[in-house]
């Protein structure tokens, strides 16, 4: 199971990182505000997913979509240092509703997951 | 054109493979308890954006580094290595399960420590290198 495990996480992170980097892409071109909607498009899509997942799903499923898809689409790493940066730039109003938006919509997101 | 955007697509997913490996094997070898602060997430979160602060000066600010080792190592294994949709259903599941207060200690530790992170990361960072202020790039 471990290394089946492993290489589903690696399928999954596959996919989800250039999705990820290819939505920001994608958003920032097209609603480019200055604002990191890209970002927060992601988080708040993976939270719903790895919600819809979390229950009761068949291990291999929760690896491969929850560890691997929805753990890579998402990322704090991201997040915090577009939070900062914005700071950095003055806009500490929009640095701070990215982060309260963020986890706000995330937890909700996930919780509707849950739900369904 | 095209050629390089497919390759930087390449190195993201190859780098979001490594750091969601390297999640996964920590978060097996330290799962959260049942009802508990999730330390796990927590730590690889943290660490993840202090490493991001280090990353970013390191390949954008204190010199021109190759174009692919950001899209590589900040989009791809930091990002595949922090996941901000296991703090949000983990969050959901102590507040499912009537845990607020650890609910509430972990939405709010991580948002402060991340940020905390980053600023450390960066400034550390800018100091070592000889930098005295953030450098604006677009």
């Amino acid at each position: 199971m471990t290394a089946t495990a492993g290489l589903l996480v690696v399928l999954g992170a596959a996919v989800g990182a250039p999705a990820r980097y290819l939505t920001d892409r994608w958003l920032q071109s097209t609603h480019g505000t200055g604002f990191p909607w890209g970002t927060f498009t992601v988080n708040v899509v993976a939270s719903f997913v790895l919600g819809l997942v979390a229950g009761g799903s068949p291990p291999a499923v929760a690896v491969l979509v929850g560890t691997g898809f929805c753990g890579a689409l998402s990322t704090w790493s991201t997040l915090g240092y577009e939070t900062v940066r914005l700071a950095e730039q003055g806009a500490w109003s929009s640095a701070v509703f990215n982060v309260v938006a963020s986890v706000l919509a995330g937890l909700g997101a996930a919780g509707l997951g849950m739900a369904l | 054109m095209l050629r390089s955007q497919a390759a930087i697509t390449g190195a993201v997913a190859a780098g979001g493979a490594l750091g969601a490996l390297a999640r996964w094997a920590l978060e097996s070898a330290w799962p959260a308890p049942p009802g508990g602060f999730p330390a796990t997430t927590f730590a690889i979160n943290v660490g993840g954006c202090l490493l991001m602060g280090v990353l970013v000066v390191l390949v954008t600010e204190a010199r021109e580094s190759h174009p692919m080792l950001r899209p590589f190592l900040g989009v791809g294994v930091l990002g595949g290595f922090t996941t901000f949709s296991s703090y949000a259903v983990e969050a959901q599941q102590l507040v499912d399960g009537a845990h607020l207060a650890v609910a509430a200690l972990y939405l709010a530790l991580t948002v402060v420590a991340a940020l905390v992170a980053v600023v450390l990361g960066l400034t550390v960072t800018r100091r070592a290198v000889g930098l005295r202020r953030p450098v604006v790039r677009p």
